[in-house]
């Protein structure tokens, strides 16, 4: 007769929390410990994070997050070109919500200038028209890819339909669908399309049940429960102390959005709700992400009803561009059109800051200018960076699997990681 | 309590370390004079001032200066809802300002990206290492004396070792430079 062995299976909560003892009194059970390189290529990683493991068994002891794969230069590069040069290389930060990238970096800029109480209030409307359609898409990829990372591919097919014909809006107003560089330096490079507020309006009808049966595919699901339910567990100060911020940060229970607590552009005017997570584990974070997109849909339909007509730039010669037909008449016009285009946007000397609530987080550009048309300095602070400072903390005592619910709940965008 | 307050009230405790508040665009910067002090006064502005949150850590070159590097420490509080920056001047003789990686976590790669860019040291630091450039890159790319065309290096199989043919950037234009095609010459030649 063999005998009946009770074999206990802890939990992952628990075996996080017994991890650290463990290791202290080696036994039978916790062997040789293995290094387990995931990525640069991984496709869970979503780009080019590298992640060093050191494993126990399927168990993480020790985790070494590298980043830098996509690193181009940003920063540098932005030393040596004039402000509006610029704005094509905010378009490779978060290639997912490019447009938002575009605001943030604009109103930094006009921050800097004092011409951001100046914006014309249509182009204040289209802007934030742009950020909640950026959203919206950043939010659809993320999560599409997050579910399809812990088994659930007909989420991510789901959500690209939708992401299909955000970019068909995207493209009719800037005539790209990836790399929009869509704001200028006081405004917006062109007023919105014929009939695109109705296109959007039909659109919005249509994402609206599409967020809704993404989340009848996820939220009641038992095996994505169990892949992300007290997974990936991290406290508000937690949070707040690795800086982390965006849905991330809120997952945690933090009410806490820059378009509330400062708000910029035209949030003030419109009404919106914070959602936020109770445990901050994985699921918290999807949770939260579903109910940011129907906030932005809100906000949409809220823009479209109050848009006010005039103009969508400032009205300002030596910030925007004049009106061609000028340029070739009058003599005023001819020296702006000359002076920006060969000197750049005349700043005033001194340093600002300004941060953007974008789909990732934070979004800010530190800002140390000499005057003149090019930046002394310009600083990214990019969100994606900053959230994955958490993981070294964050991933040991979890499974190799959870990593990959982990990677995919924080979300994150290397190319704005690396810059 | 505004930012402005909090600003005197850092003076109130550091005296003369810490320089009159300046106000720029709604925002209030001070100067800490001694970056040796900065993590002291970093600790106090979380503990008693409510600075919970570290936005962001950078740094500048100002090249030719002395001192020559300045480090950018951009405070919040949740609580508070106050913006403030804290300024620290270093020279390049120095290089090294005292961590603050213990009062806030996030400052961890922060340090790491100003030590990887500017070649800035933190003491007391758990792991500076490089983080966007590879172990064993020999230069800081954003100090100011380093091109922006790159520098050749004598590492092996690196495949980009040579400087590309560029004159202060693909697209700048400076008044009186020569014209595009010598700035970059491959945009402009046909074969």
């Amino acid at each position: 007769m063999s005998s009946v062995r009770e074999i206990d299976f802890k939990d992952t909560a628990a075996s996080a929390a017994g991890a650290a003892a463990d290791l202290d009194a080696p036994d039978d059970m916790h062997g040789e410990k293995m290094v387990l390189n995931m990525g640069p290529s991984h496709p869970a990683t979503h780009g080019v994070l590298r992640i060093v493991l050191e494993l126990d068994g399927e168990e993480i002891v020790k985790a070494v997050p590298d980043v830098g794969y996509l690193h181009r230069g940003d920063e540098k590069i932005a030393e040596n070109m004039t402000y509006t040069q610029f704005i094509p290389y905010t378009d490779r930060l978060d290639y997912l919500a490019p447009l938002a990238n575009n605001v943030a970096y604009a109103l930094a800029v006009e921050k800097l200038a004092g011409i951001d109480q100046a914006l014309p209030p249509r182009c204040q409307y289209i802007r934030v028209i742009c950020c909640e359609l950026a959203r919206i898409s950043a939010h659809l990829l993320g999560l599409g890819a997050f579910a399809m990372d812990v088994g659930a591919v007909t989420v991510f097919l789901h959500t690209f339909t939708q992401r299909e014909y955000i970019y068909n809006l995207i493209e009719e107003l800037t005539g790209a669908r990836f790399t929009t560089t869509y704001t200028r330096i006081g405004g917006v490079s062109r007023d919105l399309p014929e009939g695109w507020i109705g296109r959007l309006k039909q659109f919005l009808d249509g994402v609206r049940v599409n967020i809704d049966e993404t989340e009848k595919l996820l939220s009641r699901n038992p095996i994505f429960q169990d892949r992300t339910k007290d997974i990936g567990v991290y406290s508000a100060e937690e949070a707040i102390d690795f800086g982390i911020t965006g849905p991330n940060l809120r997952g945690s229970g933090v009410e806490f959005d820059m378009r509330k607590a400062h708000p910029y552009l035209v949030y003030d005017q419109l009404a919106f709700e914070i959602p936020v997570g109770s445990k901050g584990d994985c699921f918290d974070r999807y949770l939260v992400r579903i109910e940011e997109m129907r906030q932005s849909a809100d906000l949409l339909e809220q823009c479209i009803r109050q848009l006010p007509g005039g103009a969508v730039n400032v009205d300002d010669g030596k910030f925007v561009l004049p009106k061609k037909e000028k340029v070739l008449t009058s003599m005023e016009e001819l020296i702006h059109q000359f002076m920006l285009v060969t000197q750049g946007t005349n700043v005033p000397a001194g340093e600002v800051y300004f941060g953007a609530e974008n789909p990732k987080g934070e979004l800010g550009f530190y800002i140390n200018s000499k005057g003149g048309g090019t930046p002394h300095r310009l600083k990214i602070r990019a969100p994606s960076f900053v959230n994955l400072g958490i993981l070294q903390h964050l991933l040991p005592g979890h499974m190799v699997s959870d990593v990959v619910a982990i990677l995919g709940s924080l979300d994150f965008v290397m190319g704005e990681c690396d810059r | 309590m505004t930012a402005a307050d909090k600003a005197n009230a850092l003076r109130e405790k550091f005296g003369d370390l810490i320089s009159e508040p300046a106000g720029f665009r709604g925002e209030i910067t001070v100067s800490v004079a001694d970056a040796q002090k900065i993590a002291e006064v970093c600790e106090f502005a979380k503990k008693d001032l409510g600075f919970n949150y570290l936005v962001d850590l950078s740094s500048v070159d100002n090249y030719g200066d002395d001192p020559r590097f300045e480090l950018v420490y951009e405070l919040y509080g949740y609580g508070h809802g106050c913006h403030l920056r804290l300024k620290a001047a270093l020279s390049e003789e120095i290089g090294e300002a005292p961590s603050v990686a213990g009062v806030w976590r996030t400052a961890d790669w922060h340090e790491r990206e100003v030590f990887d860019m500017m070649g800035i040291r933190f003491a007391g630091h758990p792991d500076l290492r490089r983080i966007l450039m590879w172990e064993g890159y020999p230069h800081f790319p954003l100090r100011k004396d380093f091109p922006l065309a790159g520098k050749a290096t004598d590492m092996p199989d690196v495949a980009f070792s040579n400087p590309a043919p560029l004159e202060g950037g693909p697209f700048v234009t400076s008044p009186g430079a020569c014209g595009s095609e010598e700035r970059e010459p491959r945009a402009k030649t046909f074969e």
